[in-house]
């Protein structure tokens, strides 16, 4: 990367007072109220959470879906310093700011969703922790994660406060902690896709499948660069910059190869394990088995040429579409395909969405501010 | 511990001798060393060790005394329901001398006791039943002109072992219970190893459980030792965990079901009898793991509806009335339980599915607006790049 020259990040600067910033506002607000409920009342009078579904949005959507939402730093840190492909160095940062906030919120949201949480750190003191546990894999490594993607991401603040020197010594030793945040993310979402093997025959046959763990890789990897498509369009259009073109492009074709061989393992399980039936029968499994296929294969379709995949409409598009389907493969397997017996029944209470509306928001309003005041997106000349 | 494959050695000698003398097929036989062996918490590999000491038929010597009791322990042992055990009591041990089950009486008796004691010196068990007066020198208790406080100390002075059996041996039991109205018993009654000044193993209980004795027996049989006992004298293997502990009715006391009266709704469903009284929760003995009078599962106090009246524990039988609550020694129950009622979950609510909706609305169309307008401008730019690139060939042209 070193052969590279690219424009050094700045602050975009601007208000950070807009429509925007205050819907998140309030939401974060409504948030924190529900949440001094939660932790004062508990987890039954704000959540539809029971025995047979102690598992709700907020483990699957702040948690699972979120950290996966969230890989976007780790899959362009993959291919700049894995794959040695330094023209996309100016995504690294964006990208990286985005997953901090989707795993430290991840890291917060199994808080709220712990009963007792108070006893948080037993899955840390060895007297406690159950070393074979697939639980204890997913919360030390994320716990880790989280802690490198800060380092990782730090020299941004450094640079912020004038620490030039501070900044000098973490560059010396930042391979270490470049290399543990490309290892990390791979051990625990593949972990994350292991949960759903454990749970055995309690998932639908659609989605009970010992390559769960694969499918989760493959789909953490490929919405990692959705995330970026979808980043980089949206933050152009909110700050009236350049699209990044000459990036998202040559991206773009990375993410078709991951994508189709994701497809390739995907469906060839579910033949090869005689699941296909399934998906013909009429049922709720069955109609979001193909929305979930829909989503994964509409961006083939839509970035099938070169030219299309410099628009960015389709490359927008695409990124959501893929968001979506690695989203709805999450939610499909741990809720809508999860099945414990008769009578127990799951829909997410209003006061349970309104903590996941607000902890997306965070990442919003986070997103905005630092951008606007740290040094994270590529210094651009003034066009406008 | 014992050799496993001696059990299935069907030509053994030994094994055809025992099925012989004790009348008892060899599988009998091997299913009772292995309940002895359990009974005393022993390894696996134990019963064989337990069949072989048995079937060798050592034999110790046992006297047996009788004091301030019933002869229930005695009776309880002979009576078991079990068609053998009896039959292997007096087949173990050579009872020298029991004043209930010998034939002979009066100085003859007396006399097959001396010499029992100088044939066997240092080699026989000494078995007490009863307490023993102590008020105004024994007087209230003599057999044979000399006071059960004289028998006791000149019978274990040359024995091998002694076992108090039973709670009046143990440490007073039913006759030592003091009356509100004074400081002592009548008469002075006394446990086997206040008399002695010195441990001996207790086998409480009222009666006690025969196998309890049994096992103690064959333990030292078996071993050369008696098993290990607690600060009171009591074998571990039966003694070492509460009533309550592996109580039949547990269940219902965690979850707050009990019995509120005799007959009452809860009582006929078998549910907690802390209430009414039930001394389990403070009574150290395995009644509910190997039940009592050999008559099947929950053939025991409990098992029967009555609350346990803690007989084996001294301070406890005998001392609190029957139906006063016990003291709880470890965990006491609640004023309020938890419901135990399984949440199955709601549906979904009108205001949770509008908001679902009106989010995934406000997200597509968010989505569509942003990509439509990203079409657009590329749709300009492609419009203004094609333009660019035709002007120069349209001068061409015109020039």
């Amino acid at each position: 990367m070193a052969n590279h020259q690219h424009a050094a990040p700045a602050p975009v600067g601007g208000s950070l007072v807009n429509a925007t910033t205050l819907v998140c506002g309030v939401l974060i607000a409504v948030m924190l109220a529900v949440l001094v409920v939660r932790f004062v009342f508990g987890l039954g009078s704000v959540t539809n959470l029971n025995d047979g579904y102690p598992w709700g949005i907020w483990v699957v959507f702040d948690v699972v879906i979120g950290s996966a939402l969230a890989c976007g730093g780790f899959s362009v840190a993959m291919l700049v310093y894995i794959f040695n492909r330094g023209e996309y160095h100016p995504l690294v940062r964006p990208a990286l700011l985005g997953s901090l906030f989707g795993y430290t919120l991840a890291g917060a949201g199994v808080l709220f969703d712990l009963g007792r949480w108070w006893n948080f750190w037993h899955i840390f003191a060895p007297g406690y922790a159950n070393p074979s546990s697939v639980m204890f894999e997913v919360a030390v490594c994320i716990s880790l994660y989280i802690a490198v993607m800060w380092i990782e991401f730090s020299p941004a603040f450094l640079e912020k406060l004038g620490l030039t020197e501070a900044k000098q010594k973490l560059s010396k030793m930042m391979f270490a902690f470049i290399a543990l945040g490309t290892v990390l993310p791979m051990m625990h979402q593949s972990s994350l896709g292991t949960l759903l093997v454990v749970m055995g025959t309690q998932i639908h046959p659609l989605w009970q499948t010992p390559l769960q763990p694969l499918l989760y890789l493959l789909t953490a990897v490929t919405m990692g660069y959705a995330v970026v498509l979808f980043e980089s369009c949206l933050t152009s259009t909110a700050y009236r910059r350049k699209i990044e073109l000459h990036l998202l492009t040559p991206l773009a074709k990375v993410m078709l190869g991951f994508l189709a061989a994701y497809l390739v393992v995907r469906l060839g399980d579910v033949v090869v394990r005689g699941a296909l039936p399934r998906a013909f029968a009429v049922s709720l499994e069955a109609l979001m088995f193909w929305l979930e296929t829909a989503c994964f294969v509409a961006p083939l379709v839509l970035l099938r040429s070169e030219a299309l995949r410099r628009n960015p409409a389709k490359l927008f598009l695409a990124g959501v579409l893929l968001m979506l389907g690695g989203s709805l493969l999450r939610v499909n397997g741990f809720l809508i395909g999860y099945e414990t017996g008769d009578g127990f029944n799951y829909f997410p209470a209003l006061p349970e969405l309104l903590v996941t509306f607000g902890i997306f928001a965070i990442e919003v309003l986070g997103y905005i501010v630092i951008t606007r005041r740290f040094p994270v997106l590529p210094r651009e000349a003034a066009t406008h | 511990m014992g050799n496993m494959n001696e059990i299935f050695d069907l030509g053994r000698k030994g094994l055809d001798e025992v099925e012989r003398r004790l009348d008892i097929s060899r599988r009998d036989f091997l299913q009772f060393c292995a309940t002895l062996a359990a009974t005393m918490g022993l390894p696996a590999g134990a019963e064989a060790a337990v069949a072989k000491a048995v079937e060798s038929a050592k034999r110790p010597p046992v006297i047996w005394l009788h004091f301030q009791e019933c002869t229930g322990c005695t009776e309880s042992l002979l009576r078991a329901e079990h068609p053998t055990l009896e039959k292997l009591i007096l087949d173990i041990i050579s009872l020298e001398y029991h004043e209930t089950l010998m034939a002979a009486a009066g100085h003859q008796a007396e006399k097959a006791r001396l010499d029992a004691m100088k044939a066997h010196k240092g080699k026989y068990i000494l078995v007490v039943e009863g307490a023993i007066p102590t008020k105004q020198n024994g007087i209230y208790c003599k057999i044979g002109g000399h006071t059960a406080v004289d028998l006791v100390k000149s019978c274990a002075a040359d024995a091998a072992a002694v076992i108090a059996i039973g709670s009046c041996a143990s440490w007073g039991g039913m006759p030592s219970t003091i009356s509100p109205l004074s400081d002592s018993s009548p008469t002075g009654s006394s446990g086997v190893a206040e008399v002695l000044g010195k441990p001996v193993v207790t086998i409480p209980g009222c009666p006690p459980n025969p196998y309890n004795f049994l096992a103690t027996a064959v333990h030292f049989l078996t071993f050369g030792k008696l098993p290990e006992v607690d600060d009171k004298g009591r074998p571990k293997f039966a003694y070492g965990r509460l009533i309550h502990e592996n109580c039949e009715r547990r269940a219902h006391f965690d979850a707050g079901r009990f019995a509120m009266a005799f007959g009452d709704e809860g009582h006929r469903k078998g549910y907690c009898l802390y209430k009414l009284g039930c001394k389990g929760p403070e009574t150290y003995a395995n009644c509910s793991t190997i039940g009592f009078g050999d008559a099947g599962e929950n053939n025991w106090p409990v098992g029967c509806g009555h609350p346990c009246i803690g007989c084996s524990e001294k301070g406890v039988g005998f001392q609190k009335p029957i139906h006063q609550v016990a003291k709880m020694l470890n965990v006491t129950p609640p004023t309020q339980y938890p419901r135990i009622v399984e949440e199955q979950g709601k549906g979904a609510s009108f205001a949770s599915a509008a908001a679902v909706a009106a989010v995934a609305g406000a997200a597509a169309g968010a989505a569509v607006m942003l990509t439509r307008n990203l079409g657009l401008s590329h749709a300009a730019e492609e419009a203004e790049r094609a333009k660019a690139a035709a002007k120069p060939e349209q001068g061409k042209t015109g020039a």
